[in-house]
């Protein structure tokens, strides 16, 4: 007699088992691994394409002007080049090049700018939840305040009162507003923890206060944390490319955005020009679609009654 | 304000005022700090038109004491406060002698215009598809064309206008590429301008609908789904009432109220995404005003607009978190 487990599994009974792991491991979500398969495309492009491709070509006047992506034609009737495979801009600039230059640029702002509002968020949550009193007022009319106000705007007076800024800096001015919702969400989650029973039991245990924040609390608190900092990332890229588009941010180094911003400025519409600003607005989503798939799959790691919808 | 606790009043009151002080005073210091002086920049406008500029230490002088930035800088800080409460901020440097005010009254309209046609529109349009989502009764395209198209609501407003401008503007040329309305006709009450402001103003509201639908829609997803086991539906689907009367009357009623909430804490980002979209758009509202003393270095105009779209923001927040214990009689605010 063989065993079950000898024969080849038809397809159906693969596939069946594979969805009883998902089952068991709800990180394993469609959702989350698209996300993150998109993000990390990007950032292939950017890691990768240092390697192959020449970045001399994102310097104005490198290569010849306006030219269409391969098998395309633009209104002078020059067709792609091989040399230029995605076209070049209105300002000599080979689009391949200033994508894998710029596309890392505008994670790269998002990135930080929520890691710093993020463990900026951590801090005031825990200190709000855990010390009560006048802290806590003072946090969460802070950041109640903080939250009503758009960045874009706040950082908008910032960069034309100092014209040019670098990336890192940049970030570090959108950090200041992607704080507020983190301590909002730390701050509820901590103060309903401390009523739980493993929290009281680990303070009658005479756990030190470190030890209840960082080992008894925080592990429940990760996927809110991730979902939040996600979120704090899509905000944070939204306002530097809004930054961008206006004009402002660093102006020298490519982004996506200041692409864009350049693209309409020069009638890349009307010449219809598509590459010059389709090819950033293509990427900008994919990072943004990527960031929602994420967004929406920890969701479902998070709330279980979620995960048979989909 | 029978049912508002006091304490409760007094607390939203005090972090309203608060976000305002705070955001106007955040505007006021920042140029301050920048190494840039206004009045040369003015100096600067008036060598680039003329050529040359004779005296120009005595005209710097001037220029200074007629922007006030010669006095003491917390006179001056207590000059623009009490300006800003009365919108006064002072004169458009870019197009002198107009009052920032002004320039902004003539913008605001355009800006408020469409931003409440595009939000009721959203807001319907978003619930529905949500609500219609965890429905057991939808059909099955609604199912799965739904989250399909949900994916594209992660996006920024400005890109789908730029996408949508491509396409209807410039390739198909159905609709005006940039501007309010046309040139060609006289504003007024007339029947042709009115034709005119919506043909322009179709796309730059399109662009906003179509990636902020799902927001609205994703939120009452998850709230339909907490209503649907609640008893009451279950007694009235017992009661054997039709299902679309169940759906309209004891899902979505009860469901809805959160999103309301939601729309508070979402209201500053909308607007600034609204503003990116007039940029592109050129349309006639704080976005191109905006854009255009971004330009201009027009500080006085940039201080002005920032601090009226903020101001707009957490009015809007202020008000849904005084109405909303009157939308919804579950809430009672507990006097803390």
């Amino acid at each position: 007699m063989t065993q079950p487990n000898d024969m080849p599994l038809t397809r159906a009974e693969k596939r069946q088992a594979r969805r009883f792991r998902q089952f068991d491991n709800p990180w394993l979500n469609p959702k989350l691994i698209w996300g993150a398969g998109l993000l990390l495309s990007i950032v292939l492009i950017g890691l990768l394409g240092r390697f192959v491709w020449d970045l001399d070509l994102v310097f104005t006047g490198s290569s010849p002007l306006k030219l269409p992506p391969i098998g395309f034609e633009n209104l002078r009737g020059q067709s792609g080049v091989a040399a230029h495979p995605i076209g070049t801009d209105g300002g000599g600039r080979d689009m391949l090049a200033m994508i894998i230059v710029g596309a890392p640029n505008t994670l790269f702002v998002g990135l930080l700018a929520s890691l710093i509002g993020m463990s900026i968020g951590i801090f005031l949550g825990f200190s709000a939840g855990f010390l009560g009193g006048r802290v806590d007022d003072t946090i969460r009319v802070g950041a109640d305040v903080m939250i009503t106000i758009p960045p874009l705007l706040i950082l908008v007076v910032f960069q034309s009162a100092f014209g040019d800024v670098s990336l890192t800096m940049m970030a570090l001015l959108i950090a200041g507003f992607v704080w507020q919702s983190p301590t909002r969400l730390i701050r509820a989650q901590v103060l309903s923890m401390k009523q739980s029973g493993y929290v009281q039991m680990a303070q009658l245990s005479g756990a030190s206060t470190s030890h209840i924040m960082f080992r008894e609390m925080m592990p429940n608190l990760v996927p809110y944390l991730f979902g939040s900092f996600i979120a704090s990332v899509t905000t944070s890229i939204v306002t530097a490319v809004g930054l961008e588009v206006l004009g402002l941010g660093p102006q020298r180094i490519p982004t996506l955005g200041r692409t864009i911003y350049e693209a309409i400025n020069a009638g890349a519409l009307i010449q219809n020009l598509w590459w010059w600003w389709g090819i950033p607005t293509l990427l900008l989503g994919i990072i943004f679609i990527g960031l929602l798939l994420i967004n929406l799959g920890l969701d479902e790691v998070s709330n279980p009654r979620l995960r048979k919808l989909s | 304000m029978g049912r508002i606790p006091r304490s409760y009043l007094i607390n939203r009151l005090v972090t309203f005022v608060l976000t305002i002080l705070i955001a106007a005073t955040i505007i006021w210091i920042i140029p301050r700090l920048s190494p840039v002086d206004p009045a040369e920049i003015a100096l600067g406008r008036m060598a680039a038109g003329a050529g040359s500029v004779a005296n120009s230490e005595e005209i710097l002088a001037q220029l200074r004491a007629n922007m006030g930035i010669d006095q003491p800088l917390i006179l001056q800080y207590f000059k623009y406060i009490s300006g800003a409460l009365v919108f006064d901020f002072g004169l458009s440097t870019a197009a002198f002698p107009t009052p920032v005010s002004t320039l902004i009254l003539n913008a605001l309209p355009w800006t408020m215009g469409l931003m409440i046609l595009s939000l009721l529109i959203t807001f319907f349009i978003g619930n529905l598809l949500g609500a219609l989502m965890v429905w057991d009764r939808s059909p099955k395209l609604v199912k799965v064309a739904i989250p399909a198209a949900m994916v594209f609501t992660s996006i920024p407003p400005i890109l789908s206008g730029l996408l949508l401008m491509w396409i209807f503007s410039a390739q198909l040329q159905w609709f005006p590429l940039t501007g309010a309305y046309s040139i060609f006709v006289e504003p007024g009450w007339t029947w042709d301008f009115v034709k005119s402001v919506l043909h322009h103003g179709f796309l730059p509201a399109l662009s906003i609908v179509v990636v902020t639908f799902g927001f609205w829609a994703l939120g009452m997803r998850g709230l339909m789904i907490g209503v649907q086991g609640e008893d009451y539906v279950k007694l009235a689907e017992a009661k054997g009432l039709r299902p679309r009367y169940i759906l309209y009357r004891y899902m979505i009623r009860n469901a809805i109220l959160p999103q309301i909430t939601a729309f508070a804490l979402k209201i500053g980002l909308l607007i600034a995404g609204q503003v990116l979209v007039e940029r592109i758009f050129a349309y006639n509202g704080m976005g191109k005003l905006l854009y255009d003393a971004i330009l201009n270095q027009d500080f006085p105009v940039i201080q002005g607009v920032s601090y009226v779209i903020i101001l707009i923001t957490a009015l809007s927040v202020f008000l849904v978190d005084l109405l909303y214990p009157f939308i919804d009689p579950r809430i009672r605010h507990e006097a803390t």
